[in-house]
């Protein structure tokens, strides 16, 4: 997928190449969720080996082991965990990666 | 087969492979191919002027079991959203783990599995170098995904699979599925640790 294509696709909505303007009202707080309002998750299936997870999140997001184990574990136990978080245009990039590897994965607004 | 192991000097990826094994796991290989390549994407509604004009990809999620969990819907709570992120992602999806299934392939052949295995006790080495291994990866987890969509596996099934007698070809596809789950473990590992 090609940098045009995804701004055609999203003519506008919120990306992260739109000119931002800042709210004096808006908290520290605010601000980082209107950052990154979307989300990445990765689902749990009964196919997917625990080790092969752990090698995906590493080498696709650069999480150092021990956070790649917590998230699949969390994808393991809890059925579904939350793995990036950014802009439309970038969890977008991340879910087409996820299916790339094989892995189940939606995105959403961030809640 | 033992599975694959890193090579201390050269830090290739090696598995023993009898000749047996490797035309199992081309022949799923290819099966996956033609899978992606012919199953044709639902055809949306569309006049015919707008049909010939529309050479973008699809919006719906494919029917066929297996494709539709190759090809995950993106947006759980948003059909225009999702469509359109199929519609820019599944060709370029399914080239990928098409061109993946093939380096597999090649890769058998590369390392002597002859166009048609005639030969008893065949056995030979498979070597590969990280990027490859990387990909192989991806294409046996294709692979599994499309062998656990048509037996149904389901998390902690394996007492199930247990009770099925030897004799039943869902027996016998579920052990080829532990194998090629079995390859894939061996070789995650050996990456890891490498």
């Amino acid at each position: 997928m090609t940098g045009s294509r995804r701004s055609l696709c999203h003519d506008g909505r919120v990306s992260a190449a739109s000119p931002v303007e800042v709210d004096p009202e808006v908290t520290a707080d605010e601000m980082t969720f209107l950052a990154k309002p979307w989300v990445t998750i990765v689902w749990n299936d009964p196919v997917n080996l625990m080790s092969y997870v752990t090698f995906v999140f590493q080498k696709y997001f650069g999480y150092d082991r021990r956070k790649a184990e917590k998230l699949m574990l969390e994808v393991h136990h809890d059925g579904r965990s939350v793995v990036s978080t950014g802009s439309r245009e970038e969890m977008e990039r991340d879910v087409q990666a996820m299916h790339e590897y094989g892995l189940w994965a939606t995105m959403e607004k961030s809640s | 087969m033992s599975g694959f192991e890193r090579h201390r000097r050269s830090g290739r990826l090696i598995a023993d492979f009898s000749g047996i094994e490797a035309e199992l796991l081309r022949s799923l290989a290819a099966q996956l191919v033609e899978l992606l390549r012919n199953e044709a994407a639902v055809p949306r509604e569309q006049d015919p002027f707008e049909a010939m004009m529309d050479f973008s990809g699809p919006t719906n999620a494919p029917e066929d079991p297996v494709l539709a969990r190759l090809f995950p819907t993106a947006y759980t709570d948003d059909d225009e959203a999702a469509a359109e992120f199929r519609r820019f992602t599944e060709g370029a999806l399914r080239d990928g783990k098409s061109t993946a299934a093939c380096t597999i392939i090649d890769g058998l052949e590369e390392a002597g599995l002859p166009p048609e295995l005639t030969e008893e006790g065949l056995h030979f080495d498979v070597e590969l170098d990280e990027p490859t291994a990387e990909t192989w990866l991806r294409s046996l987890t294709d692979i599994r995904l499309a062998l656990a969509t048509r037996l149904g596996v389901e998390e902690d099934d394996e007492a199930r699979w247990q009770a099925v007698p030897d004799e039943d070809p869902t027996k016998q596809a579920h052990d080829i599925y532990e194998w090629v789950g079995y390859l894939q473990e061996t070789l995650v590992q050996a990456l890891v640790e490498g």
